[in-house]
């Protein structure tokens, strides 16, 4: 039982993983755009 | 387009949990296996999926050799790296399944050794796209990822011509399955497919705002005088 629990939780942290590496690319990208708007703005 | 996202997301996650109930509870316990058995509804679904998307991975390098289409190399790029998420999937619920059954974690038998083949290659497709700074990048990485897309039949295929320690085709090559259990691998596959298509288009849509970004900001030092353009740049590698 304890392999079946263990495949079921590798499967969603790596999944977790990959949303997490796409919300810190989407944090970046939205703090890259509030610079250049900033810089427009001055 | 962004109050369909959450209706997707929500009724994405609520198949999901419903497809673990299913493969949990409903589906039944396998004589020889046992529970363990029930990593089948995680692995094979994550195994059709990773197939799926390096298929519109292939289909999708093939157009933007073609047209040299913008949007399909996005695509391309989309699915080798969600697929490549799904393969590790693969190559790490393998071995724990393995494990209990056929006493050891890994064996280079062909199917396995042709998945961790397949998974280097999309990995190094991914890593080329990442670190090549070259305009030729999405020409080569298309070019790769045709050669990369002729790992998958042999993938697939791999178990019905040759005699493998992984277990034959349970679907079609004269397996067997018990409906119930067909049921629930099915409902498993379909959730983690809507699960896929979903990150595929948080992803595409990703690519595009960075890509945008990134013209708007080259367009803008080339732009600038040019005591303010080494000033920019200084920021973007800052940033």
């Amino acid at each position: 039982m304890s392999y079946l629990y263990a495949a079921y939780i590798a499967t969603w942290a790596i999944h977790v993983a990959y949303l997490g590496t796409l919300l810190r690319r989407y944090i970046r990208l939205r703090n890259e755009i509030a610079e250049f708007k900033g810089r427009e703005e001055r | 387009m962004k109050r369909v996202f959450p209706i997707l997301a929500v009724l994405t996650a609520a198949l999901l949990s419903y497809a673990l109930y299913e493969a949990l509870v409903v589906a039944p316990t396998e004589l020889t296996m046992g529970d363990v058995q029930r990593i089948f509804y995680y692995h094979v679904p994550s195994a059709w999926t990773a197939f799926i998307l390096f298929s519109i991975n292939f289909v999708a390098s093939v157009v933007y050799l073609i047209r040299r289409s913008n949007k399909a190399d996005i695509v391309a790029l989309v699915t080798a790296e969600v697929g490549v998420v799904f393969c590790t999937v693969v190559l790490v619920t393998g071995p724990i399944w393995a494990r209990p059954v056929w006493g050891i974690w890994w064996t280079w038998d062909l199917r396995l050794t042709l998945t961790l083949v397949l998974w280097l290659i999309y990995v190094s497709y991914l890593v080329l796209r990442r670190f090549s700074s070259s305009g030729q990048t999405p020409l080569l990485a298309a070019v790769l990822a045709i050669f990369g897309a002729l790992d998958v039949p042999l993938v697939y295929f791999s178990i019905w011509f040759f005699r493998t320690q992984h277990p034959q085709p349970v679907i079609g090559g004269g397996g067997f399955i018990d409906p119930l259990m067909l049921h629930v691998l099915l409902i498993n596959w379909l959730a983690f497919s809507c699960f896929a298509a979903l990150v595929c288009w948080s992803r595409y849509r990703l690519e595009v705002l960075q890509r945008e970004v990134d013209e708007t900001l080259a367009l803008e030092a080339l732009l600038e005088p040019r005591g303010s353009q080494t000033r920019t740049s200084q920021t973007w590698r800052a940033g």
